[in-house]
């Protein structure tokens, strides 16, 4: 095996984080794929350019996604970075492993690839980093023989993701790791078999505090929430009062609706004002619960700046009940891909097809009526739409009030 | 030898036979938790069992060596369970507090790291650079390295006002939610691409390239059959690139990273926020990028001093006004700040009422 003098990238193993350099390394030890990934990489560094061409259209027989191809344009001068695809493993819900099934997956990488990995990718996936063509229907035979499947890539449902939610948080309003699992499963010929306009991503959180940062970076992000009260354990409040923190600077004064009052002794809630934001329960965890009725605000459309502009998501449902067999929210997702299908033009995510036919025609294609919850302010100019039958109910309105003799705005 | 039956459409397999026995004993009915130091947490059950977390430093990009040492780890401490995070960072899972002093014991004698829980700074999402992208106008890893080393203690124990998100992409594609972090790395071009001409009609696509280019500045060029950039319209974005292979963009003098920062993604005290342009230019210096690093410590260190506690770093800066963080930081304002893309009606100011 060729030995490459690396001294640029040798720097990266100085220091006290962990280093990817050395876990190339670690894989070059008995890989030629991975000795020249690192040589190649060196390269990267010396010249300070990337030497990857476009993704090649490669993959597994039956399926249009889940393999990335990525060749080099210094295949000569790196033979084992010559092909270099990507393999990406949908991953279980919440990250969870266990040994037996890790070792189960190394193995098989190792016997077919570079032994290098990302754990995880952006999107979710177990990416293992760098294979050759003629070793992906064996790839795919030994993982999916043991239970293993393939992500999402290009224009397809990719491989949807979520919080650790009922696995170990107590702030979670619904099964996080039991929807992403169920619509993983529901969803698996749109994740093979590309067949939207561009990439669509569903990622699910607990709530508010979005860890797997659903609002910026999902198509559709699911995020948890309730409508009962917060109940207050008082004893609790005394304690945090006790062990230090300053109740009415960290909590009182820090709430967006300014519904808590605290007179040092007890703490209370408007309920009916609370935006449910979580401050206070996150910095409060042992006094306060969210209580009464479970479910999540779906919104649509974020996504990265390519092509117009990063975009946020926006809200579309203020509140469903998320509950197995979870019809309503499956529901919602097809009549949602229908609609893109229908106004999307090639590589447009659905954010911005929404932007260009209009918030109207897109909540109207999926059936949703229009309430204030979805909407930070009204619109500022008087330029809008008035259709016929928008006309038709508000000359029917005032009939009706001629008739009764009473306002109805 | 005979390759297995390979089986499609299955998915991933079910999450329920990897978690340990004590979630699956308090599934959704965890009371709270309390976060005992920067590395180490332990939640509790409305049944009074009690489920430690450590967690461990990843660089994201591992061999099958080390993940095979996590599974060593993961079976002499935690029955075999283990997790990684959406930060790409390692949990191990422990239900008997009696392993948790001797799991840490033996983290540390292996050189593992641990931290990144609470009011500090967490493991850097980050896309792939010159690692394996072919997009990419820096090296995301050898960028996050560099960072982490200078900003180790927020990881293992200094604390700040809140937790500080960083994120690194390798170029303006963005993986990952780069765009809403306290503290964004992002790669940019400065250049207006160039053409192979004679390999446009065999590779590419008329209409794609042309709707590709968010500033309209492509248009068709008949006589070479191919297309011309507008160089007053281009903003550098590469997506034509993206679509278009004999449209190169790569400039190893001019290709380097601009900073961005404020942005957060949860709904706590304020609305998810985009992060904002600050730093428009730095030189990609690899190996270990000591601008961009000095500066995304320094930006760190100011934020440090003067939020209030509980306060993101773009909570911080709505309170004191960005002209009051440019004046804190010392950070020279330039034209690159003020937004002339899609975002001007929404960022510019319209009131006479400021600091200086």
């Amino acid at each position: 095996m060729k030995k490459y003098d690396t001294p640029l990238i040798d720097e990266l193993e100085k220091g006290p984080w962990p280093s990817f350099v050395t876990e190339m390394k670690k894989a070059a030890k008995n890989n030629e794929m991975a000795n020249d990934a690192v040589g190649h990489l060196e390269k990267c560094f010396r010249t300070k350019v990337g030497y990857w061409k476009h993704g090649g259209i490669v993959g597994v027989l039956g399926y249009g996604g889940g393999v990335i191809g990525r060749y080099s344009e210094l295949g000569d001068e790196f033979p084992g970075v010559a092909h270099f695809h990507t393999v990406r493993i949908n991953q279980p819900s919440g990250f969870f492993y266990s040994s037996a099934a890790l070792r189960e997956i190394c193995d098989i990488w190792d016997k077919y690839g570079s032994g290098l990995t990302n754990v995880h990718g952006s999107t979710g996936d177990l990416v293992l980093l760098g294979t050759k063509t003629d070793a992906l229907e064996a790839i795919f035979a030994e993982y999916s023989s043991r239970g293993w499947d393939l992500g999402g890539s290009g224009s397809a449902l990719r491989t949807p993701s979520c919080c650790i939610g009922p696995g170990r948080c107590e702030w979670t309003n619904y099964d996080t790791l039991d929807l992403n699992y169920a619509l993983t499963q529901e969803f698996q010929d749109e994740i093979h078999r590309p067949m939207f306009a561009y990439k669509f991503k569903i990622k699910m959180s607990g709530c508010a505090c979005d860890c797997v940062a659903s609002i910026a970076r999902a198509d559709m992000s699911i995020i948890g929430t309730w409508k009962g009260h917060i109940e207050v354990n008082q004893d609790e409040v005394k304690n945090y009062a006790k062990n230090g923190m300053d109740i009415n600077a960290e909590i009182v004064n820090m709430c967006p609706t300014q519904c808590i009052s605290y007179d040092g002794k007890e703490l209370k809630i408007n309920n009916a004002e609370c935006s449910r934001c979580m401050h206070c329960i996150t910095r409060m965890t042992k006094a306060l619960k969210p209580t009464g009725e479970r479910g999540a605000t779906i919104c649509i459309g974020s996504k990265a700046p390519i092509v117009v502009g990063s975009l946020l998501s926006w809200v579309i449902v203020p509140f469903i009940k998320v509950e197995p067999p979870y019809t309503e929210v499956k529901d919602l997702i097809r009549k949602i891909w229908e609609w893109w299908d229908e106004n999307a033009k090639p590589r447009e995510r659905i954010g911005e097809v929404i932007e260009m036919k209009g918030m109207r025609s897109f909540l109207e294609g999926i059936g949703q009526t229009p309430i204030p919850q979805q909407i930070k302010e009204p619109r500022k100019d008087p330029f809008m739409f008035y259709t016929e039958d928008d006309m038709a109910a508000f000359k029917a309105k005032e009939a009706e009030e001629k008739k009764s003799g009473k306002y109805k705005f | 030898m005979a390759l297995p039956q390979r089986k499609t459409d299955i998915g991933p397999p079910h999450y329920k036979q990897f978690l340990p026995p004590v979630i699956q004993k308090n599934y959704g009915k965890w009371k709270y938790h309390e976060v005992i130091n920067p590395g180490l947490m332990v939640h509790v059950g409305e049944s009074g069992d009690k489920l430690w977390t450590v967690r461990v430093a990843s660089p994201r990009i591992l061999s099958t060596t080390t993940i095979r040492e996590h599974c060593d780890i993961a079976e002499k401490y935690c029955g075999g369970f283990f997790r990684y995070t959406t930060r790409n960072n390692v949990e191990f899972l422990v239900s008997d507090e009696k392993q948790v002093e001797p799991l840490r014991k033996d983290l540390t004698a292996r050189g593992f790291k641990m931290g990144g829980i609470g009011s500090g700074i967490s493991n850097v999402v980050h896309t792939q650079g010159w690692v394996h992208c072919h997009s990419a106008c820096t090296d995301a890893s050898g960028l996050v390295k560099a960072m982490m080393d200078e900003l180790m203690p927020y990881f293992e124990s200094k604390r700040l006002p809140n937790k500080v998100r960083l994120a690194v992409a390798c170029c303006v594609n963005m993986c990952g939610a780069v765009h809403c972090s306290d503290i964004a790395v992002v790669a940019v071009h400065t250049k207006v691409p160039t053409i192979a001409h004679e390999n446009f009609k065999n590779m590419c696509e008329l209409p794609t390239v042309i709707g590709s280019c968010p500033t309209r500045a492509i248009s068709p060029d008949p006589a070479n059959k191919s297309v011309k950039i507008n160089a007053e319209k281009c903003m550098y974005c590469g997506n034509c690139f993206t679509v278009c292979p004999p449209i190169s963009i790569k400039d190893p003098e001019r290709d380097g990273i601009a900073i961005l920062v404020g942005g957060k993604v949860n709904s706590l005290r304020s609305n998810p926020k985009f992060s904002k342009l600050v730093i428009p230019y730095i030189s990609n210096e690899p190996p270990r990028w000591p601008k961009a690093v000095a500066a995304i410590k320094h930006i760190v260190e100011v934020y440090a001093k003067n939020a209030r506690k509980h306060e993101r770093v773009g909570e911080w800066i709505e309170r004191i006004g960005w002209e009051r963080f440019f004046s804190l930081t010392g950070i020279d304002f330039t034209f690159q700040c003020i937004d002339d893309f899609t975002f001007m009606r929404d960022t510019m100011r319209t009131s006479s009422t400021f600091k200086w």
